[in-house]
């Protein structure tokens, strides 16, 4: 479950830093981490790569009905975000005012809590991405 | 590898179900199936079941055994696959697989799910587990939301409009009045589809599925033996499966699901035939939008054409494609496991020329299209009369 506390504390170098992978092999990018290279299989070599902060918008949608731990915060704007280096994020869009967001706006990632299990449940964090202006 | 036909059918009504157990469905589904098969359960070798979620919606695993069970069917091996909405898709595939590997005869396929046990939250919840839970719901992403990024890019890169979406649900509302397995058979206009509250920009209410209860069930026999039980079975002349990324992001582009154009490839070079012979086809549309992809990556309609098509009324019943002649996941329902079963019991149906007033004319071909979560999974079968 998406609550359960070792996962929360596994990823958080990945949703904390927006911690992916590089394949020394075929020179691709990858977020979230991977385990093995899809296009080199056993001749991939990955090692730990810092993603890119700042991307533009891919696709975005504006969240009416959101899923539990979210609900208070509806609507919420979700995007697919295109970093330069072509790896596509999915975070929510913050802070950004709605004429600003559009499908190639600049943005840049922010480190946000995600959400919360109850009052006095684990509080998960993460990235979000905020259109520049 | 031996050739495998299906030899009767059986479903529920679609809708929400609270008279009925899990266990119950499954029981109709099957009586019907045998029913319409000619055949007892004796004649039966094996069971290959179909279901998503029922240990998050209702706690109960081992849905094999349980549909063995229920079905008076024991000892009989009987297998529960899961490909979240395409679970049935792929119980129907591995039914095949059975006969045609010549370790069967005759095999039944179920699938089944019940979904109004729980909130329509807790639902929801479970269902969002057909996506990336650690990299999709954890930030926010709900089922419309992924489908709402899809459709916003099918909009920039093609000009597809929201009256476009809008008017497949109108036009599988409209096939749905003459279903009576469906959940919703009341006719929807497109003023109504384009006023309603939005769920996901620019999703909205009539673009989503509903949440349903329902089993479907087909019964395969290998085709050297068919008649012997039905004067008209047909011929599954085609079974392609595909898979992709479960993220969205992981996908080389929002406007295509990759799994269901490379299914669709290879069951057509199965089925020797183009999209062009296809007469009718159920495919998954979830949302609106996933209507538009599909009958592009089937084939049916050059991609990026979709809306203009849907809106020109290429897709309506006995025009170019008769596309969700049932009804559709939109308005016959969509319980996840059984949507894959259910879209092969109509194509037996329509090929039988027993579809009544929704019967397409002359349906020689038909195809089912059966997609697991945002498109990570595809099933395309293609059906022939014998
Ligand atoms: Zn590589």
């Amino acid at each position: 479950m998406r609550d359960a506390l070792p996962l929360i504390w596994r990823k958080i170098p990945e949703r904390y830093t927006l911690l992916g992978s590089h394949c020394n092999n075929c020179k691709t990018d990858y977020f979230p981490q991977r385990t093995i290279c899809p296009h080199c299989r056993s001749k991939g070599k990955l090692v730990d790569k810092q993603m890119p902060r700042e991307g533009k918008v891919y696709s975005f949608t504006e969240v009416h009905s959101g899923p539990a731990g979210f609900q208070h915060e509806t609507p919420y704007f979700l995007a697919i975000i295109e970093l330069p280096n072509k790896v596509k994020v999915l975070s929510q869009l913050v802070d950004s005012s709605k004429d600003k967001v559009k499908v190639g706006a600049p943005v840049k990632m922010v480190f946000r809590r995600i959400f919360a299990d109850g009052a006095e449940g684990v509080i998960a964090y993460g990235f979000k991405f905020k259109v520049v202006n | 590898m031996r050739k495998v036909s299906i030899i009767g059918g059986g479903l529920t009504h679609f809708g929400e179900h609270w008279e009925i157990s899990f266990r119950e469905m499954v029981a109709e589904a099957g009586a019907k199936a045998l029913h319409d098969s000619k055949i007892e359960g004796k004649d039966i070798q094996a069971i290959y079941g179909g279901c998503m979620a029922s240990g998050r919606l209702l706690g109960q695993e081992h849905v094999g055994a349980l549909i063995a069970d229920q079905l008076g069917l024991n000892p009989l091996p009987s297998t529960r696959c899961e490909a979240a909405c395409a679970s049935g898709g792929v119980a129907l595939r591995q039914g095949i697989q059975a006969i045609a590997s010549g370790m069967y005869d005759v095999v039944a396929v179920g699938g089944v799910e019940k979904m109004t046990e729980v909130s329509v939250e807790e639902a929801s919840l479970a269902l969002g587990g057909a996506g990336d839970q650690e990299w999709e719901l954890f930030n926010g992403a709900t089922f419309p939301a992924l489908y709402a990024l899809m459709a916003k890019r099918h909009m920039l890169e093609y000009g597809t409009t929201e009256e476009q979406l809008a008017l497949c649900a109108v036009k599988n509302h409209a096939n749905a009045v003459h279903n009576e397995y469906a959940q919703f058979r009341s006719p929807i206009t497109l003023e109504q589809a384009m006023n309603a509250s939005v769920i996901a920009s620019p999703l909205k209410l009539f673009d989503c599925s509903p949440i349903s209860d329902g089993a479907a069930v087909v019964i395969l026999a290998a085709s050297d033996v068919a008649k012997k039980f039905v004067d008209e079975p047909v011929e599954v002349i085609a079974s392609a499966q595909a898979s992709d990324s479960l993220a969205l992001t992981g996908r080389e582009t929002l406007t295509s699901l990759k799994a269901t154009q490379i299914a669709a490839k290879d069951a057509f070079k199965q089925a020797k035939i183009t999209p062009k012979d296809v007469d009718l086809a159920e495919v998954h549309d979830c949302f609106t939008i996933a209507e538009i992809l599909a009958i592009e990556d089937l084939g049916f309609f050059p991609k990026g054409k979709g809306g203009k098509a849907t809106e020109d009324g290429e897709t309506a019943l006995n025009s170019t494609v008769s596309v969700n002649t049932s009804g559709g996941l939109k308005a016959c329902g969509h319980p996840v496991g059984a949507t894959g079963v259910k879209q092969a019991v109509e194509c037996l149906w329509q090929l039988q020329g027993k579809a009544g007033q929704r019967q397409v004319k002359d349906a020689e071909y038909a195809l089912s299209h059966n997609v697991g979560g945002s498109g990570a999974t595809a099933v395309v079968h293609i059906y022939k009369k014998l």
